[in-house]
């Protein structure tokens, strides 16, 4: 009852107005045999101050990034949200308004999009941008519906390896029900091969998506990816961290068709995992091919200019079975939030917190893999994530690293039984060199704790004597 | 008295040089960054991004938050958006460490709390619907259509049954045709009656061994409840079809009925409709799907499920799952909002709150029917779909003036030219969390700018920054981003 304006007296007089007598005359248009005759089967009510207490208290319980040191990555990284991200996102005009669908009213949003729009295209080199996705996965899953419509092409996508297992999973989801197959061009040495690449196009194929830095950190030869594509007339879509684009060559530069990303990384919180921002930038003349809102601009009556949603026709609400996507909103506030972020970081700043992120991660790369029984997994340039192999099992030594206060990083053959003695590793600008060196001590331990439990077992074995050992 | 005026772009308050230190420089050995990164692999030139002082951001947005309207600051009755009060202490306990630092592939040991949170979520919306099996991954009303049709595809495959069909009545959200399409299947419209109701006859004409699902918004988007329902499910279910559930409007029926009860099979939520999460101008939502038991083994994976000790853990093992439609586990910031929202209301909250937004919509109906007539009469749920086309044709006056006129009396217009099988429609949903003074208040409203000259009209709003946009000239001449 917590949000109910109406007294009973208001309540009263409505009812009269309308001619019921009970709150539950208005539901007597309902069948009967419909309606349910016994209150839902939920927790009670709560205060205010009882919510605040119980459920602070159910969120207590957890152990994230906040108490222990955080190396996880995966397409989720803990960069630093400056302060004023959250102080002007959260004001009630932006926070509590929807979708601009009255322009004159909703200026605000317009023109923040708009920002968005223009600060991804800066970004990524491309000449447009809608205004933003679900997350990296769907919007990787949008660009393909956009090429499987520009090309005409039915035949196959064709997906590296290299790209994050839960995107892939994605798309092949959503291909499921149509005619195109999902083909993954495997990898070599933490990377997709070029040649490898051109061999799996052909001249049915509608696509070919990778992810450039990859989801092991690898970084990607995208020129020539972008070329296995063209050379067959298939588009080639790349999968980008935007943070990246603070020091790497944009995507425009590899010449390819369409951009997207996860967009999670520029000031916004980890929130287990949602909601994010899927980032989908291309060139312009794909632009009404399209999925989801844009935001363009225009003049007023009195030639003032001024911000509007554009090219509707694209859209479901017009288009219905025949619209380019059945998105119908886009991230609004992770975008907002996203555009204050660079706002405030500028040029300068975002190639700090990228170039930071390379070099903390390099760091942090070279110090593990000189930890006996430790090595690099594969040997090419990475951005700020890398792939430690281990002889010992990946899950147990996470385990011990996480009692001592790290999020060690993520065991790979949860994706991949094939990496199953993996460990992928992401090291962000907020990690200080003290919480490095406190990662590779606590690694240190936790491989001498874990050989020091297989060690005896051996030792005893080796003397006879495992039946007296024996608790 | 301030003036409200729209900001320069970010982009033409640049100034090179400005900038805001927010970050330490790097604390590791310096290494050439050659020897990190390729040469070929690194930026010429850094990303033109606007340099800007923290002040100039600061003012930036500020300024442009006053250009809009909000729930926070006005009445907002945008039918079918459902744009009720979003709770301030939701937003406090969502601003806390243990929901913001979790990352998605934290160990499961160091998440039994979140876990624990959406494990009882995934009973609550079960419950509510009256379905047995919930999945919390989509990220959007959208969205949760499209998986709940690619889970009935993936049923009807795995029976063996090649059904190509999906029947939309047409007075459905755009979404449900455009998601069809996208799952693989033909949409084929069903016809409304002169109630605004699915007309059975042509229903019935159209249901066959083809026919996979029928998705049906109930209350529908002319604010009616369908008592057909019943009738259509089992008709559909004799033929071996599905009945889908467009959420959008489970606000009205909280409580009241559940669409399990009604035959549904599966069904999306919209948590920030339903549960009040905030709609952040277009966005983030999020559309979890509840299902009957013998679509569960479809649903997307992972799924929330708990060990006999009562220890939480992420069910991957999901062998005739349809996979996932997104990364990682779901839109976790606005369920975890819907469900504080649930637990502020227990079950007589619920069901109050259906209660009030449907006596909240009749009460404003019947102040203002006289002169906006609602085509499709009879008691309404939680909105009602009045038509502007009399003053269509005696005055000149359309819908889309009368919406841009309210914005001068300080109130949000309504949903306007939707549902499509009303024309000149205004759509108007006040909420449950709005008082009798509010709803009254622009009542008087509604019926003062009836009473205004054509013109006054025409020229509406008045009082913005700017006037009516030409969106002609958007679309002729896209301009997307700043052109410098």
């Amino acid at each position: 009852m917590a949000y109910i304006a109406n007294t009973p007296d208001d309540e009263r007089i409505m009812l009269e107005r309308i001619g019921l007598e009970t709150l539950d005359d208005l539901f007597r248009h309902l069948p009967e045999e419909l309606r349910l005759n016994r209150p839902l089967d939920v927790p009670a009510a709560l205060s205010e101050l009882e919510l605040t207490q119980v459920v602070g208290g159910i969120l207590a319980r957890n152990h994230g990034a906040d108490q222990g040191v955080c190396f996880l990555g995966g397409g989720a990284y803990d960069h630093f949200v400056p302060a004023i991200v959250d102080q002007l996102a959260g004001r009630g005009e932006f926070f509590t308004a929807y979708t601009p669908y009255q322009p004159e009213a909703s200026q605000g949003t317009l023109q923040a999009v708009f920002e968005y729009q223009t600060l991804i295209c800066q970004l990524t080199g491309m000449e447009v941008s809608n205004s933003s996705l679900y997350d990296g996965a769907s919007a990787a899953a949008e660009a393909m519906f956009m090429a499987i419509s520009l090309t005409g092409r039915h035949g196959k996508v064709v997906v590296a390896e290299t790209v994050h297992p839960e995107y892939r999973q994605v798309l092949g989801t959503f291909l499921e029900s149509l005619e195109p197959v999902l083909e993954v061009v495997p990898a070599t040495g933490g990377v997709v091969d070029a040649r490898s690449m051109a061999a799996a196009v052909d001249d049915r194929t509608a696509a070919v998506v990778f992810q450039h830095p990859n989801f092991l950190g690898g970084l990607e030869d995208a020129r020539a990816l972008v070329a296995a594509a063209h050379a067959k007339g298939a588009l080639a879509i790349e999968i980008v961290d935007p943070m990246s684009l603070g020091l790497l060559a944009p995507p425009s530069s590899h010449g390819v068709d369409i951009v997207v990303g996860e967009g999670q990384c520029l000031g916004n919180p980890l929130c287990y995992g949602g909601p994010y921002l899927g980032i989908l930038a291309c060139r312009g003349e794909y632009v009404r091919k399209m999925p989801g809102r844009i935001v363009g601009e225009t003049v007023d009556r009195d030639g003032k200019r001024c911000w509007v949603l554009a090219l509707q026709t694209r859209e479901q609400h017009i288009r219905r079975e025949k619209a380019t996507s059945n998105i119908c909103t886009n991230q609004g506030l992770l975008a907002l939030r996203a555009s204050i972020y660079l706002a405030v970081m500028g040029p300068r700043g975002l190639r700090l917190a990228a170039e930071s992120s390379t070099r903390k991660a390099h760091y942090a790369a070279s110090s593990l893999a000189a930890i006996p029984g430790f090595e690099l997994a594969f040997p090419g340039a990475f951005f700020k994530e890398f792939v430690i192999r281990t002889a010992l099992d990946p899950n147990e030594l996470l385990a011990n690293v996480l009692r001592q206060g790290y999020h060690g990083g993520i065991a790979l053959g949860r994706f991949d039984p094939s990496l199953a003695d993996c460990i992928l590793i992401a090291v962000t600008e907020k990690r200080t060199r003290e919480e490095i060196d406190g990662l590779v001590r606590a690694f240190e331990r936790a491989s001498s704790d874990l050989q020091a439990r297989t060690a005896p077992t051996h030792r005893a074995k080796a003397t006879g004597l495992a039946s007296v050992a024996a608790p | 008295m301030y003036k409200l005026v729209q900001p320069p772009l970010l982009f033409e308050s640049s100034r090179a040089g400005r900038g805001t230190a927010v970050l330490p420089p790097c604390d590791v050995p310096d290494r050439p960054l050659d020897e990190l990164i390729p040469a070929d692999q690194q930026r010429l030139t850094p990303p033109p991004l606007p340099e800007l002082g923290e002040l100039d951001v600061v003012r930036h947005y500020t300024n442009l938050s006053t250009l809009n309207m909000s729930i926070d600051s006005n009445f907002y009755p945008l039918g079918s958006c459902t744009m009720k009060y979003n709770p301030k202490r939701n937003e406090r306990l969502a601003a806390l460490p243990g929901l913001l630092a979790q990352h998605p592939y934290q160990d499961e040991s160091t998440l039994q709390g979140l876990l624990a949170i959406l494990y009882d979520l995934q009973e609550i919306l079960a419950e509510i619907a009256g379905l047995d099996a919930v999945s919390l991954q989509p990220a959007a009303g959208a969205q949760g259509e499209l998986t709940a049709l690619l889970v009935a595809a993936r049923y009807f495959r795995e029976k063996g049954d090649s059904r190509s069909q999906v029947l939309i009545p047409d007075s459905a959200h755009g979404t449900n045709p455009a998601s069809a399409h996208l799952s693989g299947f033909d949409a084929v419209t069903i016809k409304s009656d002169g109630r605004g109701l699915v007309d059975l006859e042509d229903f019935k004409a159209k249901l066959s061994d083809q026919t996979a699902v029928f998705m049906m918004t109930n209350p529908n988007t002319a604010g009616l409840f369908d008592p057909q329902v019943r009738e259509i499910a089992d008709l559909l279910h004799a033929r071996g079809g599905l009945l889908y559930l467009d959420g959008a409007n489970m606000n009205a029926i909280l409580g009241v009925v559940r669409p399990g009860d009604m035959g549904v099979d599966l069904m999306h939520y919209n948590p920030h409709k339903t549960f009040s999460g905030p709609h952040g101008g277009g966005g983030p939502g999020a559309g979890p799907i509840a299902v009957r038991d013998r679509l569960a083994p479809f649903l997307p994976a992972p799924i929330v499920a708990r060990k006999a000790g009562g220890e939480y853990y992420l069910d991957h093992d999901r062998p005739h799952s349809i996979g996932r439609v997104r990364s990682f586990f779901g839109n976790t910031g606005v369920l975890f909002r819907a469900y504080c929202y649930i637990r502020s209301q227990g079950p007589q909250g619920l069901k109050r709150i259906a209660q009030h937004a449907v006596l909240n919509a009749n009460y404003l109906k019947a102040l203002v029917d006289d002169v906006y007539p609602v085509p499709y009469d009879g008691p309404c749920m939680h909105e009602f779909v009045a038509s502007a086309r009399t003053f269509a044709k005696d005055k000149g006056v359309r819908a889309m003036d009368i919406a841009k006129r309210l914005i001068d009396y300080n109130v949000h217009a309504p949903t306007i030219y939707f549902p499509l099988i009303v024309s000149e429609a205004l759509m108007i949903e006040p909420t449950e969390t709005e008082s009798r003074e509010t709803l009254e208040s622009f009542a008087e409203i509604l019926l003062a700018i009836a009473a205004e000259d054509p013109e006054t009209l025409h020229r509406a709003p008045h009082t913005t920054p700017i006037s009516r946009p030409d969106e002609v000239k958007a679309a002729k001449q896209p301009v997307l981003s700043w052109q410098g």
